[in-house]
């Protein structure tokens, strides 16, 4: 490995540099942080342009003269400029503390997402069980928005991303079960390594699609927008906040995205995996623009599909994910017995 | 379609008009084909215009801002009548000629202020449709914002610095026909003169402004020269509106500099015109 730096496999390349567990454990922290606040304002500016140049625009072209790429920075700037504003009768210490109960659960995956054979933060035993189950912490900040706030857009909106969650959850792990069995084992960096010699897109496409299409409802992204369906219900769940809360919460969509473009990624195009055998590139910059591309995927649809209405999106999760998903992992079952 | 029940069926039915069979395709396919069109507009060119950055290029008959050839104006106050807003100011004065031969003297109405508020006109182009004497054009500038209010009521020297700036009529689509009516006395301009085809030449009654300067005889529509009583005794115009021949010499120069300074041609063009006429003057009233 020529970006295996000094390490043995199975050790993370910061615990190389230092010795005192604390020294790694801040470290980690800080890389990891670092990451979840740059990554996503890279997406947010992706789309600002992709979306832009998929209707004939241009963008954003001023903030930081080339090509606009400042503009989020400046967003963020005159998100913290506005006035913070509570509504009189929202309850103001759920309504505050909603915005990081959704944004913590995205930097917490980006604790074990491998973005190579040694980087890494924690390489959990349990690493995809812990990634699927810490996303749906992220709705209890969105129902605490929803009930906080004293505004019937709101609590509509979080509870339509409530019904939307418990349908989408289902297929969404099914999915990860599918690529778990195939690959025996729970851990990210273990699934990514069993990729070696193929991605598992080409041995569960129908897994990957119902991977894909579960994770862009649980982000509520068109075209499953309808918990924030502007032209209905304002801004669904968000529609009272201002300010720096506001911002928390686009941060957390973007977050979002980053999040499980890296999941899908590491279950389905092989993570830090490189194409074509080009192990001159390091695994970070693979994985880097796996999650770039599959970022790319989700912003285009965005650009695309109209939104769906609520009853046929709750149809399309019960009629036709899951019980996609449930085939899959039965023919997954049954050719690995027979592999075997 | 089964659906279409109680037709005759026979040698004489009438054929049942059903619906065309949706043609069948795979599930999915209008998905992919909504995002091949999102992607190829993606990948094509953006038809932004950085507008401060990138002037427009607007075409003849853009609503910009009202331009006063003064000289046509015969002060009618017709505009200012029928001015939805009363945002035209008109103050004239009457003159009363020495006549050339006997006779009574001749009164001439002469223009003091001409004056349009820009803060109220909704740029609604009555002025422009009702004035008989194509004193008033649309020129395509819109750059005039100002942060007095006061300032945005032009006075007649800025109205008539806008004709400098007024575009030659759109020509007329191949296959259209000529106006109805050719106003009396008035020559066609000269196609050459105007620099439009010809087959538009003959159409603006009165040359556009910026033609007026250099041809003044068949393109001034003076109304009085076609009663043939008081044709001798035209009013020599007053000093101020003397026709001139534009100083040649000085417009080469002006439209140079200006060329060179990189302005569009046809702002160049008017300003030189501006400074010949203004040169030209100058050595005639010495
Ligand atoms: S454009 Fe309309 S509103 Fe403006 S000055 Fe002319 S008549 Fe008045
Ligand atoms: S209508 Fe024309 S000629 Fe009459 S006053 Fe107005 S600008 Fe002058």
């Amino acid at each position: 490995m020529s970006h295996g730096l000094l390490l043995t496999a199975g050790q993370s390349f910061v615990d190389g540099w230092f010795n005192s567990l604390w020294v790694v454990v801040i470290a980690k922290a800080i890389i990891v942080l670092v990451f979840v606040l740059v990554a996503p304002l890279g997406v947010g500016y992706m789309e600002h342009k992709v979306l832009a140049h998929m209707q004939h625009r241009l963008g954003p072209m001023y903030a930081g003269r080339f090509h606009g790429w400042a503009q989020l920075l400046a967003d963020g700037v005159k998100f913290v400029q506005k006035e913070d504003i509570v509504p009189s009768a929202a309850d103001s210490g759920v309504f505050s503390l909603a915005p990081a109960v959704v944004l913590v659960p995205y930097i917490a995956i980006f604790v074990v997402i491998p973005f190579g054979k040694t980087v890494w933060a924690v390489n959990l035993d349990v690493g995809i069980f812990y990634v699927l189950a810490i996303t749906s912490v992220s709705i209890i900040g969105i129902m605490m928005a929803g009930w906080a706030s004293a505004n019937k857009f709101s609590l509509i909106g979080a509870l339509r991303a409530a019904a939307q969650l418990i349908a989408y959850e289902l297929p969404l792990i099914l999915a990860a079960a599918a690529v778990v069995m195939q690959a025996g084992t729970l851990s990210l960096v273990g699934i990514a390594d069993a990729q070696h010699a193929f991605w598992y897109v080409l041995t569960q496409p129908i897994a990957f699609f119902v991977f894909m299409v579960a994770a862009i409802a649980e982000l509520t992204r068109p075209p499953f927008d309808m918990p924030i369906a502007d032209s209905e219900i304002i801004f669904g769940a968000f529609t009272e906040y201002t300010g720096l809360k506001f911002a928390f919460f686009l941060l957390a969509e973007y977050a979002g995205i980053v999040a499980f473009s890296a999941i899908a990624s590491v279950l389905f195009l092989g993570g830090y995996q490189p194409i074509l055998g080009l192990h001159i590139i390091p695994g970070f910059f693979w994985m880097s623009a796996k999650v770039g591309a599959l970022s790319f995927f989700i912003i285009w649809l965005r650009a695309t599909f109209p939104r769906l209405r609520e009853d046929q999106l709750q149809r399309f999760a019960w009629v036709v994910l899951i019980p996609l998903a449930l085939a899959d992992i039965m023919v997954t079952g049954v050719i690995k017995v027979l592999v075997k | 379609m089964a659906i279409d029940t109680g037709q005759e069926v026979g040698p004489n039915a009438v054929p049942v008009r059903t619906r065309e069979p949706a043609k069948r395709s795979l599930p999915g396919i209008g998905l992919l084909k909504g995002l091949g069109v999102t992607l190829k507009h993606m990948l094509q060119r953006s038809i932004t215009q950085q507008y401060p950055d990138e002037k427009p290029n607007l075409p003849p008959r853009t609503r910009g801002v009202i331009a006063l050839k003064e000289e046509n104006c015969t002060v009618c106050y017709k505009c200012s009548r029928e001015c939805p807003d009363w945002c035209i100011y008109i103050d004239a004065h009457k003159e009363t000629h020495p006549p050339a031969a006997g006779g009574k003297g001749r009164s001439v109405k002469v223009l003091d202020r001409f004056a349009i508020d820009y803060a109220l006109c909704m740029y609604c182009g009555i002025c422009v449709e009702v004035c008989p004497f194509d004193a008033l054009f649309w020129a395509p500038d819109f750059e005039y914002a100002e942060y007095d209010i006061v300032e945005m009521t032009h006075e007649k020297e800025r109205l008539e610095e806008w004709t400098y700036k007024v575009l030659p009529p759109p020509m007329l689509e191949i296959g259209a026909e000529p106006p109805a009516e050719e106003p009396p006395g008035v020559a066609p301009i000269p196609a050459a003169e105007v620099g439009v085809p010809p087959l538009a030449a003959g159409v603006p009654p009165a040359s556009p402004p910026r033609t007026a300067g250099d041809s003044p005889a068949p393109s001034a529509p003076e109304p009085a020269a076609a009663t043939p009583t008081s044709a001798a005794a035209v009013a020599p115009a007053p000093a101020e509106h003397m026709e001139v021949e534009p100083d040649q010499e000085t417009l080469d120069r002006v439209l140079a500099e200006e060329l060179a300074k990189g302005t569009d041609r046809r702002v160049a063009e008017g300003r030189a015109k501006a400074a010949a006429i203004r040169a030209a003057r100058k050595k005639a009233g010495q």
